[in-house]
């Protein structure tokens, strides 16, 4: 095997643009491994792991791109670096101008321009966003590691001038009905949502429109505006908008718990609403709200969508019934051929929110898990490589992403854990979620298949069975085809769920049942 | 008159896309006008050095 390396100074690509890159490059005939990243000190560091260094790759900038190519000869590797201007070059086909270098630049251009959309790296951010709101335009801001004190001075000099700034780190929005970010193709309507999850926010659009309802608009606000750090500015600012909004009539907040000081604070504004409102704060206790709350409150995602359709329409929508014979026999299926090792469920999340969701649906059954980002009263996992008993990985953290795809754009994370996990004994279940929109993978369930037809054989070669349960979050208006993604996950054995709290039910039933069941040690 | 904020509400987004592609490109395809700026890291991608001019100027 033999390794190329080649610098361009001064050549920016955005992190998706070189990911798809080296995906490409790593396909061809007789390349191993190929890398193509910006010069920074994580980006160097993970290049000096897998064996890739020298005196140029030290002295190279973060302005500077690095390809590295492991081939298996150097006549393979030397046509490829002579040819490398080709895979580096903007997709022909795009509508795009590229020859728009600054913001002032892109806003003389385009005047009427009331959004910014920013996911530059972190230590950038701030101040493209900053730059953004000066010139009067509300921002999307997709970038995280952006610091705190950051993020309360761009929230509140938009909050003094009739702005908003969703994010940091914020994945999702809809906007009179056109989606930024990862979103999913949803009907207009009248349910209003404002989330401190991209995730969160991709679920609950998705089931509300399934259902047969749809979505005034859906505002992110980043993960972390509800602390006691941020005290909620982007929510109320987004709160007062959609309580005056006439498209909306029922306004439904997702996050995690707020800091009390904050929740304090919000009650009396929320108060003042002159709409319902749904509050699903995931993680928190059963009966740690007063009654008194100014909003339903929704243990999950699949409540919160429920509640906000009966609101509207007067009717509650069909719920899942883990009572049907359907289900019933599904279980059935499911719990059929286990060999007395299967024990645990392992659970590999592309969406934050889903890891965190399942954790208090699987706790609220009694089950403790393991996890790399543990809900309290879970326990955290010691190495997030590898798995203890039942454990839910998120795999969407910088344990696993510092320099690599996020699994919601490429499988290639989640199917190699899928392997690692088919290789233990131990392992009965198998919980995946799959979610489709804009920008998420194109075919994510024909990505993981093999992987999990691998698992699931592997098994069988055991004296068992491998249970693989599935949810998928999006709409028959998404790019990747939901029919297909169903269909090409249930023939590979899969049982699939219309939602992630759905999925973590039935995983919950059948964990439950693995412990108390005669298999148990 | 409305805010700003409003009037993104009302009008749908007309975008200024700052990092990846991808993001400008999916909102052309929803009929959103959108520029996409070709960003590049400031001062060489040295937060600090960034951090100094921005004061300078």
């Amino acid at each position: 095997m033999v390794t190329g390396v080649v610098i361009r100074k001064n050549e920016y690509h955005d992190s998706v643009f070189l990911m798809r890159v080296a995906k490409r490059l790593s396909q061809q005939k007789g390349i191993q491994q190929a890398a193509a990243l910006m010069g920074t000190q994580k980006n160097k560091a993970l290049l000096e792991e897998i064996q890739v260094r020298s005196r140029e790759i030290s002295e190279a900038t973060p302005s500077d791109l690095i390809v590295a190519v492991k081939a298996d000869s150097q006549e393979a590797l030397a046509s490829m670096l002579e040819g490398i201007d080709r895979w580096l070059t903007i997709d022909p086909g795009s509508a795009l101008r590229v020859d728009i270098r600054t913001l002032d630049e892109a806003v003389a251009m385009q005047p009427r321009s009331n959004l910014a959309v920013i996911s530059v790296p972190g230590p950038f951010a701030a101040r493209e966003a900053r730059k953004a709101l000066e010139q009067g335009l509300n921002v999307f801001l997709f970038s995280d590691n952006v610091p705190v004190e950051d993020e309360i001075s761009l929230k509140e000099y938009a909050r003094d001038h009739g702005l908003l700034v969703m994010g940091p780190d914020c994945g999702t929005a809809i906007i009179n009905g056109k989606g930024i970010g990862f979103a999913n193709a949803v009907r207009r309507g009248p349910i209003g949502v404002i989330g401190a999850s991209g995730t969160g926010i991709q679920e609950f659009t998705s089931l509300v429109h399934q259902a047969g309802g749809g979505i005034s608009q859906a505002i992110g606000i980043g993960s972390r505006d509800l602390s006691d750090a941020v005290g909620g500015i982007s929510l109320l600012t987004a709160l007062n908008t959609l309580d005056s909004d006439s498209q909306t009539e029922v306004i439904t907040i997702l996050s995690k718990p707020p800091g009390e000081r904050t929740l304090a604070g919000l009650i009396p504004k929320m108060r003042q609403c002159q709409k319902p409102l749904v509050a699903c704060f995931l993680g928190l206790k059963p009966g740690s709200l007063s009654a008194d709350a100014p909003y339903k409150t929704a243990r999950t995602l699949d409540d919160a969508a429920a509640i906000g359709i009966r609101i509207v329409t007067g009717h509650a929508p069909p719920r899942w019934d883990a009572h049907s014979p359907n289900f019933q026999k599904l279980v059935g299926r499911e719990k059929a051929n286990k060999n007395p090792a299967q024990r645990y469920l392992r659970g590999i999340f592309a969406g934050g929110t889903f890891c965190f969701q399942t954790q208090q649906i699987l706790q609220d059954a009694g089950i403790v898990v393991h996890s790399n980002a543990p809900l309290h009263g879970n326990v955290k996992l010691a190495d997030p490589m590898k798995s203890e008993e039942h454990t839910l990985v998120d795999m969407g953290t910088d344990d696993f992403t510092v320099g690599k795809p996020h699994p919601m754009i490429d499988s290639r994370l989640r199917r190699e854990r899928i392997l690692t996990e088919g290789q233990d004994p131990r392992v009965a279940i198998l919980l995946l979620d799959f979610v489709l929109g804009f920008n998420a993978s194109p075919d994510p369930a024909d990505e993981l298949v093999p992987a999990i037809q691998e698992a699931k054989a592997a098994a069988t070669d055991r004296g068992g069975s491998l249970s693989v349960v599935a949810s998928i979050c999006g709409t028959e208006g998404d790019p990747q085809n939901f029919p297909r993604q169903v269909r090409v996950l249930e023939e590979a054995g899969v049982a699939v769920f219309p939602s992630s709290a759905q999925a973590a039910q039935f995983c919950a039933l059948l964990a439950a049942g693995l412990s108390e069941g005669p298999h148990a040690e | 008159m409305p805010n700003k904020l409003e009037e993104l509400l009302h009008q749908g987004p007309i975008a200024v896309n700052i990092g990846v592609a991808d993001f400008a490109e999916t909102l052309q395809s929803q009929g959103v006008e959108v520029v996409h700026v070709q960003w590049t890291p400031p001062a060489g991608g040295d937060p600090e050095l960034v951090e100094l001019l921005d004061q300078l100027l």
